[in-house]
């Protein structure tokens, strides 16, 4: 009975606070966005999930950062040192970085920071296994050192997408990987307004004054964090046609990925303007469960790859040439490690040669299921491609329409396709998340611990290790082109089009930085 | 009245329970896991048992069922998987948007569909109950979304007048709240105003038909009051019997409606549960739509015998 008062006066007072309270009234330029989806976990560690990867670019700063050129530059970290032997780091802070309490940034809150993102992230988790341990010299130096050299410790520090190394307080940063914070204190150029933010509504932040940027330009992700509004309200809408309405009524400001049959609509607006914010743009995958007949046999796997190619994909769910680029290159094209060798399978579909390596594999005409989502625009048009272009390569598809959760569910099960599990679904990454073997999670082949599919390849595994300890980077784009080589070799999965999607804002906004990740500093409201 | 008034209060008890059974067995029955959602695309099968375990989502059906159930009892709604809040903290949050638009939708929908289903059936045959009729079957066919659409397309872009979207709470200013809720209103109670137009019409067409009418007017009563004080007063309970139904038709349209304008309400926040398999958020507001909904019915059968004396319970 006291619990249902107690909730019951939650109830009153909550809906009496709500409606009662005035919410600080926007001083100063406000920046409206709308994102590509519901801010509704907090945490970047704890998920992968993009809207909180960017929320966690807004209050929270990074101790190294990619800019535009993909190259890793410090952030937080003044200066860094190697040893000879490679196995011993030591990196310095920069002067007077604070978290938003004012208390300063120190050694052990960076160590406790890359603790808990090492439990959680694939690229930390590769970079713990080197790291013999993290240690503080003093209040602004610390070291790692690691057990063997290890070629991408710059690279994963600088990782620009989920999951992020954000630097948080010790304190919060001590929570288990697997629970989420409590606290928003960050060190980054937006302190996040708690009271003010209402999920689901609106999320708030105002600009950091006591941030200090870094003297360079920004450049990409990297470079001084200069921020020119006063503050940036995240505001939810989940409908996209009023996205783009409220756009052009000029009562938002930005629409970071207005999908692209409004593109047009958008085009043709005078206060409107497209904006190529990410460069690097997305890339679809197809992937195969490895451990259920018939994908569990290689031939079968490189049969349905001879059986598609990109470009027929690219025109079913993008459309306009202007927004894709059929690419063999598995690490992206116009990347340090991008590279089309062998990709021709992917390119061309050879039909003949898909019916031939079915007979050879014996392959019995059971249908393969294939996931479809329905809920996320971009992706729904992939699967009946797949289904088309395997038919003609000669299998027997049963394509089942579903929502993405449950797709995300139901492609964690390892039964049998006819006892709920499944064969064959599509998603898509962006092109951040894919710039390397490492950080790239479509090519673990550790079996039960690789992403769904399960592959299970002991020399794709040697391959990535000699590619994660070179730290030659002539060497080291040679073996991700090796990974590449085997990965298709093997049929491990599909990379199938890059694709981008320009955002929207209204032409009195500059400033929009080219980066992976839409980032809210430099931007001007005119 | 009083017996009937407790016997159905008690009647809400098993009516909630099967709402709460059939709530919790449909949810856990339908694919989806929280836990996959929650991890984000990149994350392993691993870290999705890591969280499954942290929600209690491995602990088999019954014993999720007896905790939820026990939780209930005890008036706690429990934590939302992905906002790190109480349910019933959400729900005080999102109350006051879907509560308003309800409330404006009402009140627009009353106001304009009763005086305009009399007027029809006194004018039976003519051309303004021909324009009734032929509202009442467009508003019936066009979905909200539609007239949604077209209301801002008109309203707010080429016009200018009112704004495409959001909320203003009514504590912080009166009229920007009121302008916020001209359209999402409208467009909810099109199918609202035809559906209470519709049946005004007809039972007041059907009283008008009743001998005493005919007295009444023979006594050399005025047509308005014999329409207002003899005919409404008469065929007010079907008429009260569509509105009490129609506000579960409100509660359903409210979900597309608030999607369509941006509100922050109680629709919005189903959808988003319902999307992320957000188990004891829509666990908690489904349940608490089945109190107001028989609640509402209550209170409609109450009201019958103030508009007919002869029932009573």
């Amino acid at each position: 009975m006291k619990a249902m008062r107690r909730t019951l006066a939650a109830l009153a007072a909550g809906a009496i606070m709500t409606a009662a309270s005035a919410p600080v009234l926007a001083q100063g330029k406000t920046l409206r966005v709308v994102q590509n989806g519901n801010l509704t976990i907090l945490d970047p560690i704890w998920t992968t999930a993009y809207v909180t990867r960017n929320h966690g670019y807004l209050i929270y700063d990074t101790l190294f950062a990619s800019d535009a050129n993909y190259a890793i530059q410090p952030q937080m970290v003044d200066k860094y040192e190697v040893s000879a032997d490679k196995k011993l780091w030591t990196f310095t802070l920069r002067d007077g970085l604070e978290w938003h309490d004012g208390q300063p940034v120190t050694s052990e809150d960076c160590i406790a920071s890359l603790a808990r993102w090492g439990k959680r992230d694939a690229m930390g988790q590769k970079l713990m296994e080197f790291v013999a341990e993290m240690k503080a010299v003093n209040a602004k130096t610390f070291q790692l050192v690691l057990k063997e050299p290890y070629g991408l410790v710059l690279d994963s520090l600088g990782k620009p997408s989920s999951n992020v190394p954000f630097m948080m307080p010790k304190r919060v940063a001590e929570t288990d990987a697997f629970k989420q914070i409590d606290s928003q204190i960050g060190s980054g150029p937006f302190i996040y307004q708690n009271a003010q933010s209402k999920p689901g509504e609106r999320h708030v932040y105002l600009k950091n004054p006591k941030y200090k940027p870094r003297g360079e330009p920004a450049s990409g992700l990297a470079g001084g964090k200069v921020v020119k509004v006063d503050r940036v309200e995240i505001v939810e809408m989940p409908d996209t046609l009023q996205q783009a309405n409220a756009l052009i009524a000029g009562e938002l400001d930005i629409v970071e990925a207005p999908p692209h049959d409004l593109l047009p609509m958008l085009k043709k607006e005078r206060a409107i303007a497209l904006e190529d914010w990410n460069p690097l743009g997305h890339v679809f995958i197809i992937r195969f469960n490895h451990t259920v007949k018939p994908f569990d046999d290689p031939r079968v796997r490189l049969a349905a790859l001879h059986a598609i190619n990109q470009e027929d994909y690219l025109k079913a769910t993008i459309g306009d040439p202007a927004y894709y680029k059929v690419c063999g290159a598995a690490f992206i094209c116009g990347t340090p490690n991008g590279t089309e060798n062998g990709s021709d399978i992917l390119l061309k579909s050879n039909f003949e040669k898909s019916r031939e390596l079915l007979k050879e594999a014996g392959y019995d005409g059971t249908p393969v299921v294939l996931m479809q989502s329905t809920t996320l625009p971009v992706l729904t048009n992939t699967a009946p491609v797949t289904k088309a272009l395997l038919e003609r390569g000669g299998f027997k598809v049963d394509m089942q329409a579903m929502d993405w959760q449950t797709l995300v569910s139901r492609r964690t099960r390892r039964e049998a396709p006819q006892a709920g599990g499944w064969n064959i679904f599509h998603t898509f990454s962006v092109s951040a998340d894919a710039l390397n073997p490492i950080s790239n999670a479509y090519f673990v082949a550790a079996g039960d611990k690789s992403w769904f599919g399960w592959p299970n390849d002991p020399e794709m595994e040697k391959l990535r290790d000699t590619y994660a300890k070179e730290t030659d980077p002539a060497k080291a784009k040679a073996l991700a082109e090796q990974v590449q080589m085997r990965a298709l070799e093997t049929g491990q999965f599909g990379w199938i089009g890059q694709w981008y999607g320009p955002g929207a804002r209204r032409s009195n906004i500059t400033g929009w930085l080219k980066a992976p990740v839409p980032v809210f500093w430099n931007i001007e409201k005119n | 009245m009083l017996d009937f008034i407790i016997r159905r209060v008690i009647a809400i008890v098993p009516v909630l329970t099967v709402v709460a059974v059939f709530i919790f067995l449909m949810l856990r029955l339908t694919p989806g896991d929280p836990a996959a959602v929650i991890a984000g695309d990149n994350a392993t099968s691993d870290q999705i048992d890591d969280i499954r375990r942290k929600l209690g989502l491995d602990e088999p059906i019954w014993t999720q069922f007896a905790i939820w159930i026990t939780d209930i009892l005890q008036g706690k709604f429990g934590e939302s998987f992905f906002f790190k809040k109480t349910v019933a903290e959400l729900i005080a949050q999102r109350i006051e948007p879907t509560l308003a638009l309800a409330t404006c939708t009402l009140i627009f929908a009353v106001c304009v569909s009763v005086p305009i289903g009399v007027l029809a059936a006194y004018k039976q045959g003519s051309m303004f109950d021909r324009a009734v009729m032929a509202f009442a079957v467009l508003g019936f066919s066009v979905p909200g979304f539609v007239i949604g659409y077209c209301l801002i397309y008109v309203f707010a872009i080429e016009l200018g007048w009112l704004p495409v979207q959001g909320y203003t709470r009514i504590g912080v200013d009166f009229w920007k709240f009121l302008e916020r809720m001209v359209l999402p209103s409208l467009t909810l109670s099109v199918g609202f105003v035809a559906l209470i137009s519709r049946i005004t019409r007809a039972s007041v067409l059907e009283v008008l038909n009743e001998d005493y009418i005919r007295t009444a007017r023979a006594k050399g009563l005025s047509n308005r009051v014999v329409l207002m004080k003899h005919a409404l007063r008469n065929a007010a309970v079907p008429i009260l019997t569509v509105i009490g139904i129609g506000i579960a038709v409100l509660m359903g349209g409210a979900v597309v409606t608030e999607s369509v304008f941006g509100l922050p309400g109680l629709g919005r926040l189903t959808v988003e549960a319902v999307l992320s398999r957000d188990f004891p958020t829509i666990q908690t507001v489904i349940l608490m739509f089945s109190v107001v909904y028989v609640v509402i019915n209550l209170i409609i059968d109450i009201s019958y015998t103030i508009f007919d004396p002869r029932i009573r319970y």
